[in-house]
């Protein structure tokens, strides 16, 4: 890829990113945000984050699945978009939906079973984001790095697990995107199986007579 | 029982006057302009059509001093765009959305069951069976928000007296109206649909016969929106807010404790007595605070949302965890 083309394409994930954001600074400039923008500007901030993250999920599977290797120059700027919203998520719920109630704050951590995965999801996507960089690729070594970036999907299938345990009856939005972290997750299940087996038979063919 | 008294309550304390006036001469203009588009298109088909009560017209009634609040009323534009009627769909602006699609007249109300005079009535016959009393209550959502909004009905007694139910009566059941061409939440999706229609609320008897349990026809001094339960709801305002039936077609008086909607839904979330409660946390999520529509900071909330004084002695002796 030309880098024309890598700059091109890395403006376009900034603009789609930030937009979102835009679109809620928007609304809060028309005073549009719902009678309840506390709870309006967390959903939101929550479903981007959400969003973003599943697209950074996706690049290893569409390598796999439609051969596409472009996608990989965009995955850490997804990676740390998405990490850039759970953070403004969780800090909206901090600062201004409990105002730093630590008492309170804790115990909803502690005790509701959805606010405990979203935290862990939070917690777990820091290492990510601090190990974006490629001086932290090469002092952890690909291998290591890789195997610690494996978590991304960990925090993913916990972002997925949030959602659906706060909505509520009837809700059917979670489950679209426990749909597509299902495929994203069986297109790399596929891949890893059938790369077991190529060097199973490999193995095999090695010790054949 | 103890009923809190204070001064007459005006509409000048719950919307400056002349935002108040603004506000009925563009709710007429807009009523104007829904009467012209839905008479030119449908008096043709259906000379019923024009019967159709216009959205905003004014409902009289008399302020009741008894009934009031110090906290100000939730501006009329939240009352009206912020709410859960899953008839209309599942999102808070749904209800607002849709409400276009409802039609309030002809309307009738099934009272059956256990009583003397059992009757269909019209709309019109209920409307004129009380006094309309004008009453500021908060409204408190099981989600932890909360409202005040100036309701305007009758209570609820005055039905029950004038139908007059037997000893075998020890519930009173209320069930919304089920149309999916007028309730989009109705009809079914890919996943089905999101609840068990008709949607089914119910009182123990003691407690629709408290003068606080209001039969409810309007709000800001004008008939209720359809997004809020036009054309005739309950509010019972020490519980919380999905307690109160919207759109109601029928009313029945049982012997046995009704299975209501969403207590067969998530019979661990939401028990028949949902009673507003901060000691009793929601499965998952607290109820000890509340964020008052229009407030930054979220509130404590109160004992039967603030009501204990004149409802906590229907509960005496009764294990409020277990009959959450």
């Amino acid at each position: 890829m030309s880098s024309r083309a890598r700059i091109a394409l890395k403006v376009a994930v900034w603009v789609a990113c930030l937009a979102p954001l835009g679109h809620l600074g928007l609304r809060a400039l028309q005073d549009d945000l719902t009678a309840n923008p506390i709870d309006y500007i967390t959903d939101r901030l929550g479903k981007t984050a959400l969003q973003i993250l599943l697209l950074s999920l996706a690049v290893t599977p569409l390598r796999i699945a439609a051969g596409l290797s472009w996608p990989i120059v965009l995955r850490r700027l997804l990676g740390l978009f998405a990490f850039a919203y759970v953070v403004l998520h969780f800090l909206v719920w901090a600062l201004v939906d409990h105002f730093l109630n630590w008492p309170q704050m804790l115990e909803d951590i502690v005790k509701r079973p959805y606010v405990t995965v979203g935290m862990a999801a939070l917690v777990m996507l820091i290492p990510l984001a601090a190990t974006s960089t490629a001086r932290m690729i090469k002092r952890l070594g690909g291998r290591r790095w890789r195997l610690l970036h494996r978590l991304a999907y960990a925090a993913g299938i916990l972002a997925v697990v949030h959602f659906l345990w706060l909505a509520k009856q009837g809700v059917t939005e979670p489950y679209y995107y426990a749909a597509a972290l299902g495929l994203l997750m069986a297109v790399r299940g596929w891949d890893w199986m059938r790369s077991a087996r190529r060097r199973a038979t490999a193995v095999g063919a090695r010790g054949a007579p | 029982m103890h009923v809190r008294r204070g001064g007459g309550i005006k509409s000048s304390e719950i919307t400056p006057y002349g935002a108040y006036l603004d506000r009925r001469r563009f709710m007429a203009g807009l009523a104007g302009m829904a009467v012209g588009i839905s008479v030119g298109a449908q008096l043709d088909a259906d000379p019923a059509a024009a019967a159709e009560v216009p959205a905003g017209a004014p409902l009289k009634a008399t302020p009741n001093p008894a009934f009031k609040l110090d906290d100000k009323p939730t501006p009329f534009k939240d009352v009206t765009s912020y709410n859960n009627f899953y008839e209309f769909g599942l999102d808070k602006d749904d209800p607002a959305k849709h409400a276009h699609l409802l039609k309030t007249r002809p309307w009738t109300v099934q009272v059956e069951g256990h009583v003397k005079k059992a009757r269909t009535y019209d709309i019109e016959d209920l409307l004129k069976l009380a006094p309309m009393e004008e009453r500021v209550y908060s409204l408190r959502c099981v989600e932890a928000w909360s409202m005040v909004i100036p309701w305007i009905g009758y209570p609820l007694s005055a039905l029950i007296k004038a139908v007059e139910p037997t000893g075998q009566a020890k519930y009173v059941e209320f069930q919304t109206l089920v149309n999916p061409e007028m309730f989009p939440g109705q009809r079914k999706g890919f996943f089905g649909s999101s609840l068990d229609w008709p949607y089914t609320e119910g009182l123990r008897m003691d407690e629709a016969m408290h003068p606080l349990a209001l039969l409810t026809f309007g709000l800001y001094g004008q008939v209720l929106p359809n997004q809020n339960g036009a054309p005739l709801r309950i509010v019972v305002p020490w519980k919380y807010g999905f307690k109160s039936g919207k759109s109601l077609v029928k009313i029945r008086f049982v012997t046995e404790e009704p299975r209501t909607t969403w207590n067969k839904s998530a019979p661990q979330e939401y028990g028949f007595y949902s009673n507003v409660n901060p000691e009793v946390s929601h499965p998952r999520w607290s109820q000890a605070t509340e964020r008052r529509i229009g407030e930054f900071r979220r509130r404590e909330t109160k004992m039967f949302n603030g009501y204990a004084d004149q409802v906590a002695a229907l509960y005496t002796g009764m294990d409020l965890k277990k009959f959450y």
